[in-house]
């Protein structure tokens, strides 16, 4: 069994105090160990390598976006990363005007891991490393549609996850996370056409609101309207609920012992 | 036979029952309410249990049927993405009348959790929706009290879809 802990007023509390709380870096150490210490010899020898660490086990290479697939291929061809698990971006537009592409390489035989690290700018296209790696056929796409960013010499370069016809990369730190004005219209626009946006009205982003004049869809407690009548004829009077005095307590009525005493 | 006069509208006649069209119709579709099957995430999970021995569906002549041109309810089940939006809106129009629809958990009512640029908020932008199921996701035995709903309303309504109050939009 899990040790009790008392979670009385768990919620009173806030879990996260600092509000710019930033979390601290992982600690970089040199490149060392037999196995790193030869493959960034291997890479160096037909890449420049910008940067190289051991960050978390596992070694970390910066290079140049133009030498993407050289470096890939040194690593799979000659120190066996035969395996690319995970390929991706990041955006640092807002801080260095530059995206960071991902490139985390498995090595099956002797279980290391080596992550190549490489910047571009946000109109630069990288070469596609479909040749060496087929699975980069989906996360390229996915990289594309996610963000934008354009792969060169990709078998298939169309969007993966959005549709076809969506406007805007949401992955992107800019993109706003409850859509922009074509996101919030897109079903409408495509499904109805532009012109039933005044009919359908905009979207309804706060599920708690209740529309007192639809009374279609909600209902007044202890004020009863007809199933769908007209907002017009709606009574604005508010009955108060009557409760039955035998069951309930009402404490609206009498003196109330604590507050008197507190006077 | 011929042979004694029948007062058939006496009580102690021949078994005839008076009713009405309306009723008649009514009784037929309310009670073989065939829902497709239209699964769009989790609460499908729940809304299949529905359907399998241990709820049992089929005893209130629920039976699902694979093919939107037999398929008098939609069980919106689950979260509606904007893509899918337009394939759910086929579906609903391929359906033949009278039809009606069924919004199965809070994401298909109304986003739900899902506040982003991805999911449809609330599937009644898109299907006018008869009855809305809360929960997240709804247990078996909710969906069906829903279906006893629709059959109570179907039960209400006209059965000529032309004197029912037009409520649905295009």
């Amino acid at each position: 069994m899990r040790k009790y802990t008392p979670k009385d007023n768990v919620q009173a509390k806030a879990k996260y105090t600092d509000r710019f709380w930033v979390a601290p870096r992982t600690p970089r150490s040199a490149v060392e160990g037999e196995h790193y210490e030869a493959a960034l010899a291997r890479l160096k020898e037909s890449v420049e390598v910008l940067d190289a660490w051991i960050e978390l086990g596992q070694m970390v290479v910066t290079i140049r976006p133009e030498q993407n697939i050289e470096a890939l291929r040194t690593l799979k061809e000659e120190c066996g990363y035969a395996m690319c698990s995970e390929l991706s971006a990041v955006d640092y537009l807002a801080q260095d005007g530059e995206f960071e592409i991902f490139y985390q390489l498995l090595n099956l035989e002797e279980a290391k891991r080596i992550c190549i690290l490489t910047r571009i700018k946000e109109d630069q296209a990288i070469e596609s490393i479909v040749p060496l790696y087929a699975m980069a056929k989906f996360a390229e796409r996915e990289m594309y549609d996610m963000f934008g960013i354009v792969v060169n010499n990709h078998p298939y370069l169309k969007r993966i996850i959005m549709p076809d016809d969506w406007e805007g990369h949401p992955l992107r730190k800019t993109y706003p996370l409850e859509g922009d004005e074509f996101a919030s219209w897109y079903e409408v626009d495509k499904i109805f056409g532009k012109e039933y946006r005044d009919i359908i009205g905009p979207e309804n982003r706060d599920p708690a609101r209740i529309d007192r004049y639809d009374t279609q869809r909600f209902s007044r407690i202890g004020h009863e309207v007809p199933f769908g009548a007209d907002p017009e004829l709606v009574d604005e009077t508010e009955t108060p609920i009557e409760y039955s005095s035998d069951v309930l307590v009402d404490y609206n009525k009498g003196p109330h012992k604590v507050l008197d005493k507190r006077k | 036979m011929a042979q004694h006069q029948v007062n058939y509208a006496s009580s102690g006649g021949l078994p005839v029952a008076l009713t009405t069209v309306d009723k008649l119709l009514n009784w037929g579709r309310s009670n073989s309410l065939w829902p497709l099957t239209y699964g769009l995430a989790c609460c499908a999970i729940e809304m299949m249990a529905s359907g399998a021995s241990r709820f049992d569906f089929d005893r209130m002549g629920v039976i699902f049927r694979a093919s939107p041109r037999q398929a008098d309810v939609m069980i919106l089940a689950g979260t509606l993405s904007k893509k899918h939006a337009e394939f759910a809106r086929r579906l609903y129009d391929q359906m033949a009348e009278p039809k009606w629809v069924i919004s199965m958990g809070s994401c298909a009512n109304t986003g739900g959790m899902f506040n982003t640029y991805a999911t449809v908020q609330g599937v009644d932008r898109i299907i006018p929706v008869d009855i809305y199921l809360p929960g997240c996701a709804p247990r078996p035995e909710t969906l069906q009290y829903a279906m006893m709903m629709l059959q109570k309303k179907i039960r209400r309504e006209p059965a000529d879809m032309k004197k029912r109050k037009l409520q649905r939009f295009v």
